[in-house]
């Protein structure tokens, strides 16, 4: 039994042809495994190392060092309220305070319908934009209790709230897991070659030709 | 070409669709894209000139387009503040293959530039890797973008995979011998993995532990054991404007030791916060913090308290460092560092105390591990700083703190001059027990903070009422 679905298989597979060396995957794969299922399962793992060339304790050794993976359920939406500094200075602790109140579940936890998992996170990078938070990793800028509360009404009447002003793709906030889903594709016939390290142990070929093509690249 | 859509519904110079950034007055070296609402397309991009540098760069030699770069004097924008072109050179010969590793992990507290860059103007920065590719011989780059920032992913891989298909990237790029792949990648969520070799660990698929120096630069021994140019995501913007209009216009900008423009995220107690592009060396704290141009003082008329001038790793300025200018090399010997153009700015109403274990504690957290002054030091700060704010520090703890302190990073530790106490600034860059900065950084709001403040940390520790005491015996869950 494979872990990963015929589709998340092939695209695996793109990933790891797009590194000299499949251990390099392992991150990327993970995120995949993550998007299948919510979080990451054992399973994802020893079919992660079998494909990277790592034992599940390295795939689980490297896993766990990050902390967006999740190695137990969490809620379908997660909820991250920045409390840095630049989000602190303009009331990023209340609105962590105001979603754990509304929620009724401090940070870390999930609520019993399993809809929202909370955390308390470091500076997302908008801190102009403070206080922000994000759910699935999409931003909320400028945020106050109020603009919390329109989105979990939204998300709680199946309503996409990226509507509200967070930056968003197509307008629908995906599960937790998913991330940029728009993937890196490369055409074969544009592909420069990606080959191990030792295997490109030549000066390319540019160094010593260039700029002899002059006239092709003024065109 | 296509007009902008620039949309001031407040009168205050946002754009809707790049959330923060103002269009204010004075040059767009990197941001000129910003404005135009579909800068991430292909289409827009061409449209308004890109690529245009990468064709320049094509037709000189790669030494010739290093040298345009070493002499416009490019100084990285990740923090180090190190000349890109100056670091490119340090490949060893006839070593290959080379890559080139984007660092595009933003995620210093107070930094917000790079997550603009790519979400707004992806192509730029994909012809900025081509341009430092072709010039060096590299024959992979990897691009790490934070695992945080979703858009900035869809963004990029849209880009790119438009950008394969035009023939700007991959085999024979504008039909030249000149062949590279752009693999886009990203992390989990590690502020560690900025670190520019525990990034490359990172890369190799290992958990984001910075390696030991030396080498000093992973140009050295980087990516898979092979020399690597690792330079962040605004350095490799500024390249195509760089080629396409040559180092002497580049240095018409900003000043002779820092040439060009930097973006800069001004947050906290200001009226104007925002991303705003910025002439290096001429500009002023002062401007950029009370200037009509930029952030227009402070909110509601109150006192400026403290300011971080470079991101939350660097020591705080006050009052009296408004005037220096952006320039590394001036605020090095004040004290401080210009970072990762991160200004965070403190009314009077600040509690200090708050604002530094934030910070500290952010950095307890972040804390790899690996080596123990740092994985130590830095949760007995926060632990310390934490009992102080509740209402149960020690009197002892403010030099206990301090001693911590000196055992990540011994010696005087670079803080600013307090003219008022007849106290000198100690400069810029601090000491280190530790295998990287990070430890080092975590001592730098404790004594910018306790040089200047030590009477607000001092108030919390003295009691003014008496400790309750436990009126009965515990019984329940007793051991014995
Ligand atoms: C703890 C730590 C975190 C860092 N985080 C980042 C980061 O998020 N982005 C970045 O570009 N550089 C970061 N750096 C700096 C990098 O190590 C490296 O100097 C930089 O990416 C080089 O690029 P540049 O020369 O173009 O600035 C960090 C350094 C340290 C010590
Ligand atoms: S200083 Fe801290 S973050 Fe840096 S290597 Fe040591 S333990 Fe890790
Ligand atoms: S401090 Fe909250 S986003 Fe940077």
């Amino acid at each position: 039994m494979s872990f990963f679905t015929e589709a998340n298989a092939r695209t695996a597979a793109e990933v790891i042809a797009r590194y000299p060396r499949p251990r390099s995957a392992v991150i990327p794969l993970l995120h995949l495994a993550q998007e299948q299922e919510g979080w990451v399962t054992r399973d994802a793992m020893v079919e992660i190392a079998e494909l990277t060339g790592a034992t599940p304790a390295e795939v689980l050794g490297t896993g766990s060092f990050y902390e967006m993976f999740r190695f137990h359920p969490v809620g379908r939406y997660v909820v991250n309220v920045c409390t840095n500094i630049s989000c602190q200075l303009l009331g990023g602790e209340e609105l962590l305070h105001h979603v754990e109140e509304s929620l009724e579940v401090h940070a870390g936890g999930t609520t019993a319908d399993g809809m929202f998992t909370v955390e308390e996170v470091e500076c997302v990078a908008a801190c102009t934009e403070a206080p922000c938070f994000t759910v699935n990793y999409r931003y909320f800028h400028r945020a106050d209790p109020d603009t919390f509360d329109a989105v979990v009404d939204d998300l709680r009447a199946g309503r996409s709230p990226l509507a509200r002003g967070a930056q968003g793709d197509d307008g629908n906030l995906p599960a937790h897991g998913t991330l940029g889903r728009l993937r890196q594709h490369i055409p074969d016939d544009r592909r420069a070659g990606v080959v191990p390290p030792e295997q490109a142990d030549q000066e390319p070929v540019w160094l010593r030709t260039a700029p002899s093509t002059t006239s092709a690249a003024d065109a | 070409m296509p007009e902008p859509t620039i949309v001031h519904p407040d009168g205050m110079g946002y754009i809707p669709h790049a959330a923060g950034f103002v269009a204010n007055e004075g040059p767009k070296l990197v941001s000129g894209r910003f404005p135009y609402e579909d800068s991430y397309t292909l289409e827009c991009a061409l449209a308004t000139g890109a690529y245009t540098g990468l064709r320049a760069a094509l037709g000189r030699t790669p030494a010739d387009v290093h040298t345009e770069v070493r002499d416009a004097t490019l100084l990285g924008r990740g923090g180090a503040g190190f000349p890109a072109g100056v670091k490119w050179g340090f490949c060893p010969e006839d070593v290959w293959p080379r890559y080139l590793v984007v660092n595009g992990d933003e995620s210093e507290p107070g930094t917000y530039k790079d997550r603009l860059l790519m979400e707004r103007d992806p192509h730029q920065l994909i012809e900025g890797c081509l341009i430092a590719c072709y010039a060096l011989g590299l024959s992979q780059c990897f691009l790490y973008v934070r695992g945080e920032m979703a858009l900035a992913q869809e963004r990029l891989a849209v880009a790119l995979n438009d950008a394969y298909e035009a023939g700007y990237v991959g085999r024979n790029i504008c039909d030249t011998d000149f062949s590279v792949d752009i693999t886009l990648h990203w992390g989990a969520g590690a502020y560690i993995v900025g670190e520019e070799t525990a990034l490359i660990e990172s890369l190799e698929g290992n958990r984001g532990m910075p390696r030991l120096k030396p080498p000093y630069f992973p140009a050295a021994i980087g990516l898979y054991g092979r020399p690597t140019i690792v330079n962040n995501v605004e350095t490799l913007a500024n390249l195509p404007w760089i080629l396409e209009h040559g180092a002497i216009a580049y240095r018409g900008y900003g000043s002779e030791a820092s040439p060009g423009t930097r973006l800069f995220a001004v947050s906290g107690h200001v009226v104007r916060p925002g991303v705003y592009e910025v002439e290096q060396g001429v500009t002023t704290y002062r401007d950029l913090i009370y200037g009509p141009n930029f952030c227009r003082g402070i909110r509601e008329g109150n006192e400026l308290k403290a300011f971080i001038p470079g991101g939350a790793s660097a020591p705080w300025f006050f009052e009296e460092q408004l005037d220096l200018s952006l320039e590394a090399r001036d605020i090095g010997a004040a004290g401080s560092m210009l970072g990762s153009g991160a200004i965070v700015v403190m009314d009077h109403t600040t509690d200090v105390v708050k604002a530094c274990l934030r910070i500290v504690r952010f950095f307890a957290r972040e804390s790899c591990g690996k080596c123990s002054p740092c994985r130590e030091g830095t949760s007995w700060e926060e632990k310390i700083l934490e009992r102080i704010l509740d209402g149960h520090g020690r009197p002892s703890d403010l030099d206990l703190l301090l001693d911590i302190g000196d055992n990540i990073s011994p010696g005087p530790y670079p803080v600013a001059a307090h003219g008022a106490a007849g106290l000198d600034a100690v400069p810029f860059p601090p000491l280190q027990t530790t295998i990287c900065p990070l430890g080092p950084s975590s001592v730098a709001p404790i004594t910018s903070a306790l040089r200047r403040f030590r009477s607000e940390f001092e108030a919390r520790i003295t009691r003014h009422e008496g400790i309750p005491v436990r009126s009965a015996p515990v019984v329940d869950g007793d051991p014995a």
